[in-house]
This record gives structure tokens, sequence and C-alpha cells, in this order.
């Protein structure tokens, strides 16, 4: 057996059972506080804006607690590996700390401000992937999330101008986006709504049929996103999922197209099985369609669209005080590390490769492949932490989460950066009189 | 010169700072002194602006000639701003300073006025954001700019290469905008943030968090701003309504004001008794609506109506100035020709005539219902002759109807035209327009007694004074409390004459 594959094996004995003893290991050794407060922190530019953060644990049992909030980092650490939470949740900022709520007016305790977040589950999507349905994944449909991805990353960096997007993985079935600009963050609920309409696509439910309906014109944004989809729809679509190939399949694609050509389309299907040459007689009869017809016939897009557009969660994302999964937390049915995502390697990206808590846990054990020089990153100032910490480091980067830190790291210098920008702008224009 | 980072006229007359532009949003309040006149007189005159704005909303095509040409001339007669130039020579009465002074306080008067309920807010914020939109719109490209800039909106124009840089993706992100339009018209950029509804539809193209809005639609986003500002300031000022209501001077102006929007309700019958009951039948041809002219000729053809009939087309009969005399008499001379004897009648219907005059039960003097009301509430069934005919009736009936009065086949095409669009009381305009052979009614139709005296009045029936002011879009307005005590007339005494038939 190679490495790898002993490897692949560990992690998938992942018993849910071994988490009470895994996550005390996890919390005490791995955890990347020092990145995490970072991150939350936000430079510090903002009074109190950690300490107003809201938090909440599900710990044991399934019990849950709301409102907690912590003073500083190590505050954090302390709760965290006192309560050993088994999964960890982000809520907003609020106008006082959330864990004296209590002692708060009636009326004045308010969530302030959040990062603008998305979240895009796997189930969404059942009515169109055939090899899975509810809560398994397999890589023939996780190009669904590569597809996502790719579309609502453009779409928020071009279209609105965000710059600072965290895509993580959520452990099982699907993927979060946290955008962390600071007008993001103080986005309201009607434009945190607007935002996620405006991204919107596939509309309805059981009893929709089709759910996409394009009108002219095309809007731009649509357009990017069909260049995204067509990249992707012949492998996916018509390989992956053969959504030409059994009739069932067929059945539902010819569903979504006009009565005549569907007869035509039977007709032919009749004779020709190959799934390419049969996507390639619909879009001909598509583009026969709009050259004639006055009010354009997109029936090919959007069947393209409610077979592969981004299926999102508008309520999830409407909410200023809405919790959701940490990065970083674990998922306690896979046991996988909520881990973020490198979009320069996103076609790359496996999630049945993703570590799980008890592989990490074990990597910590192997012995160490030679003596590690203790490289000492530019960011961390050795006066500032202790040794513990400087042990954690050093343990994290032995484990194969290291290179999702990283990940976590890089995208905290881009938020940096922004944040020096901002100061400077600030104290020149203060220069002035 | 200062260096400040606020875009204002510096140095300059401090009145011409203060209204700068012949528009404003009416975000400050007035921190002047005025007399009562003052106050009471710029109420008044904003009153009927807006009410014109909304009959001609009603009645006309907004935007079009005839509803701009009316529109201007209610400016000018009542002196308020509407165009950005102003020709020095044209200084005929006030000056263009003081229209707009007068713009700005009546409209915070009003504000007081209309805040205290739902209703009365939705109305005022209806008018107000249609005068808005009629004055944004006669602003220039340029006017507007700094109109936006001045209120610190952040609207700036796309230069023109980025424009055209940008063409094809205008074009397929907005409706109805073709490639010459992008050359030639002007386009804003604006905070996505701030043109929410545009970007949760799509309707517009977005890059790096700024919306490209076309010239057209930018008055949307402009309008949305003012109309949700103005509902803000209402809620506000309902609040601190009870202390302004507290000065005694103010109040029964305020209050009189808001009743005067519920409009006239023609409980107040000057031409009581001015009717004979040998007028009836040559009235129903003539100055009948179709509604009323149908009960009284079902009532002649079967002798009976039942009782949606009797209460529609009784009120409307004492609204006209029967007497409680006459309408016993007349209801009894014709329910007596059918099975009903004297006796009967007496006991059974005489009763409610005079319960709708007030004499009976708990002495409500009943008012006669508005169209609003006859379309909506208590729908005819088989054997009924009440309701809207316009509304109720099956458009071949109606057609006979029509035909049967002598009515064009082009004027019953158009009279169909409007039923269609269940624009019932513009139907019963038109009727009023083809049977007395006028242009325009000159009025917008909310109640069949107006149509009764407005047609009098084409007919030469009467009417010296100004032009009967038309009711608004009341809500139902039976049995109403009779108009304000004695202590009001005489600083109302002014609003009334206007408001009232003569």
């Amino acid at each position: 057996m190679t490495r790898t594959s002993h490897l692949k094996m560990t992690s998938a004995d992942y018993e849910p059972a071994t988490l009470p003893d895994l996550l005390p290991l996890y919390y005490r050794r791995l955890f990347p506080f020092s990145q995490y407060y970072r991150w939350l922190n936000y430079g510090g530019v903002q009074k109190n804006y950690f300490q107003h953060r809201e938090f909440s644990f599900t710990l044991k049992d399934d019990i849950y607690v709301r409102y907690q909030s912590f003073n500083t980092q190590n505050e954090l650490e302390k709760e965290m590996q006192k309560m050993n939470p088994y999964k960890i949740d982000i809520g907003a900022v609020y106008s006082h700390r959330p864990n004296q709520h209590n002692t708060v007016k009636s009326g004045t305790f308010q969530a302030l401000e959040k990062e603008l977040v998305f979240d895009i589950d796997m189930t969404d999507y059942d009515d169109v992937r055939s090899c899975c349905s509810a809560a398994d994944i397999c890589p023939k449909c996780w190009t669904l999330m590569t597809i996502a991805i790719r579309i609502l990353d453009r779409a928020l960096r071009e279209d609105f101008g965000f710059r600072h997007l965290l895509w993580v993985y959520s452990g099982r079935r699907g993927v979060h986006c946290w955008v962390c600009d600071e007008a993001a963050r103080k986005l309201s609920v009607a434009a945190r709504s607007a935002v996620a309409e405006y991204l919107s696509l596939v509309k309805g439910g059981d009893e929709t049929v089709r759910k996409v309906v394009l009108s002219d014109p095309i809007h731009p944004s649509i357009r990017d996103a069909l260049k995204v989809v067509e990249h992707y729809f012949p492998q996916y679509a018509l390989q992956d999922q053969a959504v030409l190939g059994l009739k069932e399949s067929v059945d539902k694609v010819l569903a979504l197209v006009p009565e005549d050509v569907k007869k035509d389309l039977h007709t032919y299907f009749e004779s020709e099985k190959n799934p390419e040459k049969r996507w390639g007689r619909l879009r001909a009869y598509a583009k026969t369609k709009q050259a004639t017809v006055k009010k354009g016939q997109h029936f090919e897009k959007e069947i393209m669209l409610q077979y592969c557009y981004p299926r999102l969660d508008v309520n999830v994302s409407k909410g200023v005080n809405h919790l959701l999964k940490s990065p970083f937390s674990v998922h306690p049915k896979t046991g996988r590390i909520s881990v973020p995502i490198d979009l320069k390697q996103l076609d790359k990206f496996d999630p049945f490769d993703v570590p799980t808590i008890s592989l990490i846990c074990a990597e910590l054990d192997r012995p160490r492949v030679g003596e590690e020089e203790e490289q000492v990153d530019s960011k961390e100032k050795d006066s500032d932490i202790d040794a513990a910490e400087r042990r954690r480091i050093r343990d994290y980067k032995r484990t194969s989460l290291a290179k999702y830190v990283k990940i976590l790291d890089q995208f905290l210098d881009g938020v940096a950066q922004s944040n020096k920008g901002e100061l400077l702008k600030k104290s020149d224009l203060q220069k002035d009189f | 010169m200062q260096f400040t980072g606020r875009k204002r006229r510096l140095i300059g007359n401090p009145k011409t700072e203060l209204y700068g532009h012949c528009l404003q949003f009416y975000g400050q309040p007035p921190l002047e002194n005025i007399s009562l006149t003052e106050f009471e007189t710029f109420a008044v005159d904003r009153l009927k602006l807006l009410k014109t704005v909304e009959n001609l909303g009603v009645s006309q095509v907004k935007g079009s000639e005839l509803y701009k040409n009316k529109l201007d001339k209610e400016f000018s007669n009542l002196h308020f701003p509407y165009k950005a130039e102003v020709k020095e020579e044209d200084k005929v009465g006030p000056n263009e300073y003081e229209k707009r002074r007068k713009d700005h306080i009546s409209h915070f008067i009003l504000r007081l006025a209309y805040c205290q309920t739902e209703d009365l807010r939705r109305w005022f914020i209806q008018q107000e954001v249609d005068l808005f939109r009629y004055r944004f719109n006669y602003l220039t490209q340029a006017q507007k700019s700094s109109f936006l800039q001045h209120n610190n909106l952040h609207y700036e124009t796309v230069g023109l290469e980025e424009k055209m840089a940008l063409s094809d993706k205008l074009i397929s992100s907005s409706y109805a905008v073709s490639g010459c339009k992008v050359e030639n018209q002007d386009y804003y950029k604006v905070p996505f943030q701030d043109a929410l509804d545009l970007v949760r539809n799509r309707k517009v193209y977005l890059k790096a968090g700024y919306v490209y809005i076309p010239h057209q639609d930018i008055v949307i986003t402009v309008l949305n701003d003012f109309r949700t500002q103005l509902s803000k300031a209402l809620a506000l000022t309902a609040r601190s309504l009870p202390t302004v209501l507290s000065d005694e001077r103010l109040q029964p102006l305020l209050s009189h004001l808001s009743h005067a929007y519920v409009g006239q309700d023609y409980s107040i019958q000057k031409n009581m008794g001015k009717i004979s009951l040998e007028q009836i039948d040559p009235l129903s041809g003539k100055s009948f609506p179709l509604c009323m002219r149908g009960l009284h000729q079902a009532l002649r053809e079967n002798h009976h109506l039942r009782h949606g009939g009797r209460m529609q087309y009784g009120l409307f009969l004492k609204g006209i100035g029967l007497t409680l005399e006459q309408a016993l008499q007349f209801w009894r001379s014709e329910f007596t020709k059918s099975k009903v004897d004297t006796d009967k009648f007496d006991k059974q219907y005489a009763y409610s005539i005079r319960h709708n005059y007030g004499k009976e039960g708990k002495r409500t003097d009943y008012t006669p219902y508005s169209c609003m009301k006859v379309i909506l509430s208590n729908a005819p069934s088989q054997g009924d002759h009440h309701g809207c005919p316009f509304r109720h009736s099956d458009a071949e009936l109606l057609k006979q109807k029509l035909q049967s009065y002598k009515v064009s086949p082009s004027g019953i095409a158009q009279i169909l035209d409007l039923v269609k669009g269940m624009h019932y009381q513009l139907a019963c305009q038109k009727y009023f327009e083809l049977t007395h052979n006028i242009e325009d009614s000159g009025f917008s139709l909310n109640h069949p007694n107006q149509y009764f005296l407005e047609s009098q009045r084409v007919l030469g029936g009467g009417g010296k004074e100004a032009k009967a002011e038309p009711p608004q879009r009341a809500p139902d307005v039976a049995a109403k409390p009779p108009l304000d005590p004695p202590a009001l007339a005489e600083m109302t005494e002014d609003l009334d004459a206007y408001f009232q038939d003569g």
C-alpha cells in the first residue's frame, strides 16, 4: 500500500463516536486560533469588533448555546478548549457584547454588521442530478459546486466590486462564501436580499417544471454565467450525468423544450443515441427558433442553466444576524474540517481529499520526518507568541491542515493590504485643512 | 474662499442659497416666522395644486401635452415654481424666490395636516411624488445633474468613452435601449446600495459595485428616494403632531384641511326644494348618470325597486334636492301602481325613506353613495337594478342600453374600451361627454350627484361660483357627521366657498 492510500484509509475510518476524544486534541493543538482572531478582528480598525461578535456552539448531546462572545483571543481559546464544541457557528457583530445581551435594555441590543454570506447546498440540486441524492456527493456531481463557485465569484467581484471572498468547503455537501469587504459587512437586510436575488436564476419548487425563464435582452451577468456553464456542460451533463442518456433523464430535458421541437427531437432520438449529437440537434433547433420567432426563445440556455446554475438559499444571505458554520469547524457526521478552498486550484479541489479530524490527529502522532527548521513567518512576532502557541503552529504545520491554513493566511494578507490602504487614505485626508 | 468638503454655493445671497433650485427634497423644515394668513393661504393653495395633480393624474395620461398645459396653468395661477429658468421680465406678481419659499413652507404645513392616518399619508405621498416627477422632468440634463449634486445624491454621469466601451453591455441590460440611445442619452453611475430595486430585478448593468442607470430610469431611483424620505418624515411628524395641535390657532385649520380631502359628501343640499317631481323624468334623461337613469327607468317600468336600488336612488334624489315630503310622494305614487297599497307603503317603505332623511332611528342624515361605494360594495344580483352599469352589466347589455340612449357607435366603442380596462368612472365620464356633446368634461367623476351638478352646470342650470370641487377618492362616506361647529366658520369660510358648489 502506498502512503497516500494508507492515509486515505485512515480518514475513511473516521467514527463519529471518537469525536469526544479527538476534539480536545484538535482545539489544543491544531485549531488555527491566531489566524482566526486575525480574521475576525479585522485589523482592530473598529473598536470592539471582535468583542461584540456572536459565536454559537453545539455541544455534546446536541446542546446548543448562543450569544457566546469573547474579549480576547486567549479567552476564545480557553473557552473552546473547555467546551470542546462539536460545531461552531459565527454570527453578527452586535451593538453590545452578546454574552451580556440580557443586561441590555430591550430593543437596544441589535445586530449591526456581518459578512455577506452564501450557502450552496447540493441537496438543492436533487432534481437535476442522477448520481446521488440528499446528503451524498460524488466526483460526478461535485462539478456543480465548481460551477457555482466560478459563477458567483466572478459576479461578486466584477459586478459588485467585492474583493475579499473566502470560499469554504462545508464539510459534507456544499460550499459557503464569506464576503468580508467592509462594504459587504455593512450591508442592510434589503441590500443583502437584493444581491441574493440578482444572483438567483433558478426559481420554483417541485411543482415547477421550467425553473429558468430567460427574456430578451439577456443580461450581461447571465451571459457570463452561460460561458462558465458551457465550458463544463459537455463533460458534466452529457457525460457524467448522462442527461440525454436514459429515457427518464431525456424526458426531463424534453419537458423543458417547446412542443413542436419536442416532437422532432423524439423522432431524432429514436435513431441517434450519441448524447453529444443529441445535444447538438437540440441546440440547432434553438438557433433556428431564435432566428425566426420574434420573441427570443432561449430554451437551450434555460436547460443548461436549470441543470447547472448556482442555487443559493436567499434566506441565509438575507439576515444580518444569521449564524453560519465557522471555517475550521468540524463536521460531526463526516469528520471533515471546513477548510478554505484555493480558487487558483479550483478544478483540482476534491472534497474527498479534505482532511478529517481523525486524520490530522493521527498525523500529529507521526514521527517527525527529519529535523524541521523553525521557520518564523514574517507575520509572527516572537515576542507576541507564547510557547504553547509556537508549539501549536509547529503542530498544524505537520499535518494536512497546513495548506488550508495557508490559504486563510493569504486571504488575510489581502484584507490587511486593503486596510492599510484605507488607513493611509484616512490619514491623508486628516492632514488636509 | 474656503475649501470645505461640502458642495455648497459659497458667498452668495443667503436667499439664493436657501432656494437655489426651483425643486427640492424638502429635507429641512422652514425656520422663519409667518403670519396666520400666509399659513392658511399657502396651505390652501398647495392643496388646490395637489388636487389638480390628482385629478389630472386620473383623467389624463401623465406627461401628455394636455396634462402639462393644465398643470402648468395651475402652477402659474397659484404661484408655485416649476420652471427652472425665470425670465426677470416675467415678474408679475411674486418673484421666483417667493414662489420657492411658498413651495417650501406649504409642503411642510400640509405634512402636518396629512400625517395623521394611513389613508391621508398615502394620498399625500402619491400627489407629492407625482408633483416631484413632473417638476423633475422639466429640468434640463445639466440642471438635473446639478440638482442631484446639490442634494448629495451620488449620481455621477458616465463619460462618453466609458459609455461607448460598455455599449453592448448597456444595451443588453436595459429593456428598450438601443445603440444610438446609449450614445445620446446620459447614463448615471450609482452605488448599487442606492438602487436596490434595479439590482434585485437585474434590470440594469452592474460593474464594480456601481449600477449604470440610463437617464430614463434615473427618475425612478430619485422618486423612490423621495418617496422613502417623505414616508419616514410623515411618520416622525405624526409623533410631534399633538404638540402642534395644542396651538388653538392651528388646530382648526389643520383638521379642516385634511377633512377637505375626504371631500364633498353632498349632504348639504343647497338645492333643497329646487326640484319638482315633474322635472325628474326629463332630468333623468339629461342629467342623471347612467346608473340613476337605469334605476329611474326600472322604477317607472316595474313600479318597484328592491332595497339596494331604493337606497342608491333614494339617496341620490335627496342629494339633488328632493325634500322628504317630495320623496314620500314620489315613491308612494310609483309603488302604489303595483301591488302595494298606500297602507302597506306607509308601513313598510315610508319608514325607511324617513330613515334616509335622518328622521328615524339614530337620526343619521345618510349621504348619497359615491361612485366608489356603488362600484365596490353590494353587487347587484338577479332582479336588482342598482350598482354601476359600467361595472356590473355585461358588455353586451351595456352596449344595448347605450344604443337605446342614442350614443354613437364610436362613443360606445370608447366606453367599452374603458370598461375593459376597468376604468368605470372614466367610462361614465365619457358617457357624460357624449351625451352633453362636449370634448372634455372638465372634472374628475367620483360621485353620481357630482355628475348631476356638472350636468346642470353645462346645461346652464345654475352654479354661479367657481367650478364644483370634485371629492376625492374617499372611502365610504355614508353616515358622515355634519360639518364643523360655527367656531370654524369665520376662519374657514374661504375654504368652504372653494370646496362647495354655489
